[in-house]
């Protein structure tokens, strides 16, 4: 099984306090990993340290992307070579044109693939589709990016530009945040449809409940900034039954 | 040959002598009667003019310039300062310019023949104190639409400027207005007649040439009623290591019914990071709504100048008449800019809009200036202002200075501001879907001021949004 994504040994601070604490994880290629974990216990500032957020500093450990440590890349690299976060809480930029914004990075990401760029139409009946595909409003498509959205649509908006972007390694956290059950299968939809056997998903979060519509093939559990346990789908039911207290670091 | 050098060539012809030779293309720096005496003979004038010139020049004398303004720099000697100069030859060709001045003119996708005007190459140019190349004058003549430099003007239709000159701006407005009334080289003249929609955009080129030159251009607008005209004016200069003074005064009339849309982009020359050299840009703008239902509406987009002090205004006198203000100041480097508009209502149901989105960047400091005035007459009177600051670092600063005047308990006045830094987060965001820095704060920053270019005639905002990526080049991390 080839891995994608290799975390070794990973520390890391959010200013001056060590979040991760030399965390292992493997994501493999065409898999659903789900990691679950208590609140605080550095599921996001791991998602954040993937993606070279500027807040947090990793201070020892490897991540190996497609054979390569990235830790020292900016976060536009990462993007263009396929690592997507879709935000816990997107940001809203106002004056962005959503479908401008979208097609701007669609394209950055199709000239470092070394594919043409598409046109203003292209784009949109492409983009259109999707947005059809994910029960969105036609009309979030010409608003400014996230601005006045509801936690439903900026989390549909997040899945589209995943959809559009086609990345290799997807994390979502928290998608199921905040969204009611429509949203939530719809959202799950979009995220199924992208399974395509190479794609990998980490699906972070504290709820099983979107688990029941993205089946994972592994559970990682998240505590005090390591992973303590890792197992297949099975996991989730003691999870829910015993919650998180009977996992002691191993 | 260098810039630098052809600055020094030029430079070199201002030592031949002092004496005022009418044959001659430049004064010597300084500023007297005779100095003004030359000035309307090069221009051929009446002598009407001159005596009004000389009047202006005599109250200018015992005027003081302003302070209020939150902008600091070295006084202004203004006796160092030439007031007229015919175009100079320029470079040869492209080859002889500099680089770094081509390069700039290539990210701006400035046409080539445009960049050769730039420069001075084609002497048929808009260049320095020497009239607009009016183009489209046949076509227009048809429409009985006049367009043409104010000289010309002055010498042909008479009537119309002593009617109209210094009726929205007297000559004693200000200190700057009076120099300018005193010494204008230049400038333009637009009367659009009773009914007639000006089938084109009319725009100008001005451009600062020669060393040490002042530039004070003058221009005036009549719409008459029932009609309509798009003007645009364009500006930038060379760079030069000394500060240049451009005081500039331009007149609206729009009589009943009438509607002006006046836009400007200017891209006068910043200075350096540490301020130095650059535009001095002392303008003054106003129009007046004279008739019922009329409408003035101000465009700009300004980057350039290392000082800037402008404050396009509308006086809504008409019933109904209405009065727009769009503005994007962009201070970066050391640039100072205090800007902003005055609306002034007199007639009953004026309304206004203020929409001004100042960005700062580097050590940029950016003032919005405005007042809203509400007379005792004007009921019904609204006016909406939205002024938003946008900071890029943390050397730069945004102020706001807005008042308020009511003499009307009926006037309704809204006024929204903000301030915002480009946010960390939102820098993220789009970096992580792939976008460069750069290109992230750009698509951020023309978010910002979105309202404003889209009141832009559509080329103009294709030039503006090139403009602001290339002023803000540099300027982020
Ligand atoms: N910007 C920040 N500044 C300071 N502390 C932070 C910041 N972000 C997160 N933390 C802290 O880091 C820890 C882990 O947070 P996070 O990774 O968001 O947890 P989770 O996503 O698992 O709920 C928490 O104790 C949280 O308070
Ligand atoms: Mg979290």
């Amino acid at each position: 099984m080839s891995k994608v994504l290799e975390i070794k040994n990973l520390k890391a601070k959010i200013g001056d306090k060590e979040i991760l604490k030399g965390l292992n994880l493997n994501l493999e290629e065409g898999k659903v990993h789900a990691i679950m974990g208590p609140n605080g216990a550095g599921k996001s500032t791991l998602s954040k340290a993937i993606v070279g957020h500027y807040d947090v500093e990793v201070t020892d450990g490897e991540i190996i992307y497609k054979g390569k440590n990235i830790v020292d890349e900016e976060p536009e690299e990462r993007a263009l070579e396929g690592i997507f976060l879709s935000f816990q809480n997107p940001v809203e930029i106002p004056g962005v044109n959503n479908a401008y914004f979208l097609r701007t990075a669609v394209n950055a990401r199709r000239k470092h693939l070394g594919l043409p760029e598409l046109n203003a139409a292209e784009f949109l009946r492409e983009m259109r589709a999707k947005v059809e595909e994910l029960g969105m409003k036609k009309e979030l498509i010409n608003r400014s990016l996230n601005e006045g959205f509801s936690g439903g649509e900026k989390k549909r908006n997040e899945i589209l530009q995943m959809m559009m972007l086609q990345p290799d390694v997807v994390i979502l956290d928290e998608i199921d945040s905040g969204l009611d059950i429509d949203a939530l299968r719809a959202v799950s939809e979009g995220i199924n449809k992208s399974k395509d056997g190479k794609r990998s998903f980490l699906v972070i979060t504290h709820y099983s409940r979107i688990l029941d519509y993205i089946k994972p093939d592994y559970i990682h559990v998240l505590k005090d900034g390591k992973i303590v346990k890792t197992a297949g789908p099975e996991l989730v039911a003691q999870l829910e039954k015993e919650g998180y207290g009977s996992f002691e670091e191993n | 040959m260098a810039q630098e050098e052809v600055n020094k060539a030029i430079a070199g012809e201002y030592s031949l002598g002092f004496e005022i030779d009418i044959e001659q293309d430049t004064v010597p720096p300084g500023l007297n009667e005779d100095v003004i005496k030359f000035i309307s003979a090069k221009k051929d004038e009446p002598e009407w003019m001159l005596e009004l010139r000389l009047k202006a020049y005599r109250k200018w004398l015992e005027m003081e310039e302003p302070t209020w303004g939150k902008v600091e720099y070295e006084p202004i000697d203004y006796q160092a300062i030439s007031y007229f100069s015919a175009p100079k030859k320029g470079p040869e060709s492209l080859d002889e310019v500099d680089p770094k001045i081509l390069e700039a003119y290539e990210k701006l996708g400035i046409p080539l023949e445009e960049q050769k005007q730039l420069q001075g190459i084609a002497v048929d140019a808009v260049v320095d104190s020497v009239s607009v190349k009016t183009t489209y004058t046949e076509e227009l003549k048809k429409h009985g639409i006049i367009f043409c430099s104010i000289s010309e003007a002055i010498r042909d239709y008479p009537e119309l400027i002593k009617k109209y000159m210094f009726s929205v701006v007297p000559m004693t407005d200000n200190f700057f207005a009076a120099l300018n009334s005193a010494v204008f080289t230049d400038g333009t003249f637009v009367y659009i007649p009773k009914g007639v929609r000006c089938p084109m955009e009319l725009s100008t080129y001005f451009r600062i040439n020669a060393l040490n030159t002042g530039q004070f251009e003058r221009t005036l607008i009549v719409a008459d009623e029932g009609s309509y005209v798009s003007y645009n004016e364009g500006c930038s200069a060379p760079m030069r290591d000394e500060n240049q003074l451009h005081a500039a005064v331009v007149e609206l009339i729009a009589m009943k019914d009438a509607e002006i849309k006046y836009s400007t982009i200017q891209n006068w020359y910043p200075g350096d990071e540490e301020g130095k050299g650059g535009i001095y840009n002392f303008v003054t703008k106003r129009g007046i709504c004279e008739g019922e239902n009329s409408k003035i509406s101000w465009t700009q987009v300004e980057t350039g100048s290392s000082i800037t002090w402008k404050y396009p205004s509308c006086v809504l006198k008409g019933d109904n008449s209405v009065g727009e203000f769009y503005s994007v100041a962009v201070t970066t480097l050391a640039q100072q800019a205090d800007t902003g508009t005055k609306m002034i209502h007199l007639g009953k149901n004026t309304s206004s809009t203020i929409i001004s989105k100042g960005i700062s960047a580097m050590k940029g400091q950016n003032t919005y200036r405005g007042l809203v005035k509400i007379g005792a007459n004007a009921h019904g009177a609204r006016n909406f202002s939205e002024c938003d600051s946008l900071l890029i670092g943390s050397e730069c600063g945004a102020h706001t200075f807005p008042y308020l005047e009511s003499k009307d308990n009926i006037g309704q006045v809204e006024h929204e501001a903000t301030t915002t830094k480009i946010s960390d987060e939102q820098l993220f965001y789009l970096r992580q879907r792939g976008i460069n820095e750069e290109d992230a704060v750009s698509m951020i920053v023309h978010g910002f001021c979105k309202e404003v270019f889209s009141q832009l005639p559509m080329e103009y905002a294709v030039e503006a949004r090139a403009l602001l990526n290339l002023t803000l080049e540099g300027s982020v991390g």
